[in-house]
């Protein structure tokens, strides 16, 4: 469950205010599939920094899983984003020198987990993405789809309750693009919330509902 | 958590070998000239102590400037004695004179003294005698050598029952001393000494009488501290409380005051040393920084996926920990081996002093984390939005 109440981002740009979120109020519901649309400097990214706990907002409040994320310290944020939170990036952001099972491994050290779940988890997840094979694999020796589907891997061990994808098929051909949006109707199936963003309408017309930026401000567009 | 760091520490630091490597070679070069130059100080102090010691540790020396009018007298030395304290005593008055043999002339330096003199100063003989009772209640004009004037003035050690001239005055060699491994004399050259009855220094010399103004006593026991006081006691009230009429001369002094001295140069040694494993420290910090920065998308991942503050400062301080801690155990690796190599080439046995490598070993982790805190800081601080943007 992701509320945004009434949510702003205020930048001062030389003594000007500039609101990158304007009054922004969503919900979201557990399991739901939802894309955010909207040209560059609309806003999106705003929006996607406080939903993942990356920023606070400066207005407004934002509710994620029933508990109002703000006035939190930089470790309380942390520990929500290692938790609840599965980013998943344009530019794929796996860690170089280290493996595929390693950057997968990554959010579950944060966690504290075990090592013996630890490797449950890598294991899992990457058979899920069809990569458990390529897990010695460092990401210069992926294929680009590859290199997200480590990074989707990535998102799903740490069992998230929202899964934040930001042009996921940016850098990827179409062919290798649909793969991934597969991937993502998979996880939905399993009843995973994902919020994707995007300005690709094809891919925002994917999800159950679309939400339009524009000017820091969303608004809910019938599908 | 801390075995993960290491991991990721480890890896960090071997996926980049050449800059780990130049960047330990700062501590590396700092440990090694630490533990070397320390340990070469100890070992050269041990060597020096042992030279001290060897000239007997547990003698006190008396010089009487002013007798007061209560002269010591060679007959009544006994009564210093009667002191439990003190074991023996015997004169040492000393003298230089020329010394001639058909081989050579030379001067050399002559003690009037008794019998006791050998066993207080722990002097061996290599062949003959010492002097005896008779030889002093005769006035004997004999003589013991030290090894030195025997090879060089006689020309041979083998000289006992040959006679030398002493200022003019035919002399007996009775003895000769064995030569003394450890004596300071043998580092600072020839010293070429004899040792003649007290009574035939009275004869030999103008300014000696049967009034002892120098003598020597050996201490029972180790209480050198002690048997000092004591004795300055006796001579205090011996010279109506007169302070500067006499000065006594603790042979264990001389010990610590060159023990002072080497400690003071270890610790000087030390310091410098100490200053190039600070360089070494700068340039972990140096590398640390330029990693950081490289680094700060990693960050801003780790981040992401949770890592807090403290994670993030705690695995680039265990970095620089990691880096600091192995250039150390390299360091004192290449020092061991330096050091047995020269213990192979040289004669005085150095060895590598636990206390130094544990000086070293917390030294580094010291620097490790004093030059490691503000990167790791650098680093943890980072706002992740901005760093995942970083290119």
């Amino acid at each position: 469950m992701i509320i945004f109440q009434n949510v702003s981002k205020i930048y001062r740009i030389g003594g000007e205010e500039v609101r990158a979120l304007n009054h922004a109020d969503i919900h979201i519901h557990p399991g739901e599939f939802v894309s955010i649309i909207g040209p560059s400097g609309s806003g999106k990214s705003t929006m996607m920094n406080i939903m993942g706990c990356l920023d606070t907002a400066d207005e407004g409040q934002y509710i994620l899983d029933g508990q109002p994320v703000e006035c939190y310290t930089e470790s309380s944020l942390a520990r929500i984003r290692g938790h609840k939170i599965g980013f998943i990036f344009q530019s794929f952001n796996l860690i170089g020198n280290m493996s595929a099972e390693e950057n997968v491994e990554l959010p579950l050290i944060y966690q504290k987990l075990s090592a013996h779940e630890r490797k449950e988890r890598v294991r899992d997840s990457l058979e899920k993405v069809g990569l458990y094979k390529r897990r010695r694999h460092k990401p210069n020796q992926l294929s680009g789809g590859q290199q997200q589907r480590v990074a989707i891997a990535r998102a799903m061990a740490a069992e998230p309750s929202l899964y934040l994808a930001d042009e996921p098929t940016g850098n990827l051909d179409s062919n290798t693009g649909y793969q991934i949006m597969n991937l993502f109707h998979e996880l939905h199936e399993r009843g995973n919330t994902i919020v994707l963003i995007t300005h690709d309408e094809s891919v925002a017309a994917q999800a159950e509902r679309k939400i339009r930026m524009k000017d820091g401000c969303a608004r809910e567009v019938s599908v | 958590m801390i075995a993960q760091s290491l991991k990721m520490a480890l890896k960090s630091i071997l996926s980049n070998k050449l800059r780990s490597f130049l960047t330990m070679l700062g501590i590396i070069i700092g440990v090694v000239s630490l533990v070397v130059l320390v340990s070469l100080v100890n070992g050269a102090t041990a060597s020096i102590t042992d030279s001290i010691n060897a000239l007997g540790n547990n003698m006190l020396n008396v010089t009487i400037s002013d007798d007061h009018n209560h002269p010591v007298k060679l007959s009544a030395l006994s009564e210093f004695t009667e002191d439990s304290l003190f074991d023996n005593i015997a004169p040492s008055t000393g003298s230089t004179m020329t010394a001639a043999s058909a081989y050579e002339e030379e001067n050399v330096q002559i003690t009037g003294t008794t019998a006791s003199y050998l066993g207080i100063l722990g002097l061996t003989l290599e062949s003959g005698r010492f002097l005896m009772k008779p030889d002093l209640d005769n006035h004997s004009n004999v003589a013991v050598i030290n090894s030195d004037f025997a090879s060089e003035i006689m020309g041979r050690k083998d000289v006992v029952g040959e006679s030398v001239r002493l200022n003019g005055r035919k002399f007996l060699i009775i003895g000769v001393l064995k030569e003394n491994e450890n004596s300071s004399s043998t580092a600072a050259g020839n010293t070429y000494a004899a040792y003649i009855p007290y009574t035939s220094l009275i004869r030999l010399s103008e300014n000696t009488s049967n009034d002892i103004t120098s003598f020597c006593l050996s201490v029972n026991g180790n209480d050198m501290d002690a048997a000092e006081a004591r004795l300055e006691n006796i001579l205090l009230d011996r010279f109506e409380q007169d302070e500067d009429a006499f000065s006594i001369f603790n042979q264990s002094a001389v010990a610590e005051a060159m023990n002072s001295v080497t400690g003071t140069l270890a610790l000087l040694l030390g310091g410098i040393a100490g200053i190039s494993l600070l360089v070494g420290g700068i340039g972990i910090m140096n590398i640390m920084l330029v990693s950081v920065t490289e680094r700060t998308r990693e960050i801003g991942i780790r981040k992401a996926v949770g890592a807090g503050h403290g994670m993030i400062m705690l695995q680039f301080l265990i970095e620089a920990l990691t880096v600091s801690l192995l250039g150390c155990l390299i360091g004192i690796a290449i020092s061991w081996i330096a050091i047995e190599g020269i213990n192979i080439m040289g004669d005085v046995d150095y060895s590598l002093s636990a206390e130094v490598v544990l000086l070293s070993i917390t030294f580094s982790i010291g620097i490790g984390v004093v030059f490691g805190l503000y990167p790791a800081n650098k680093a943890a601080k980072k706002n992740p939005i901005e760093a995942l943007r970083y290119h």
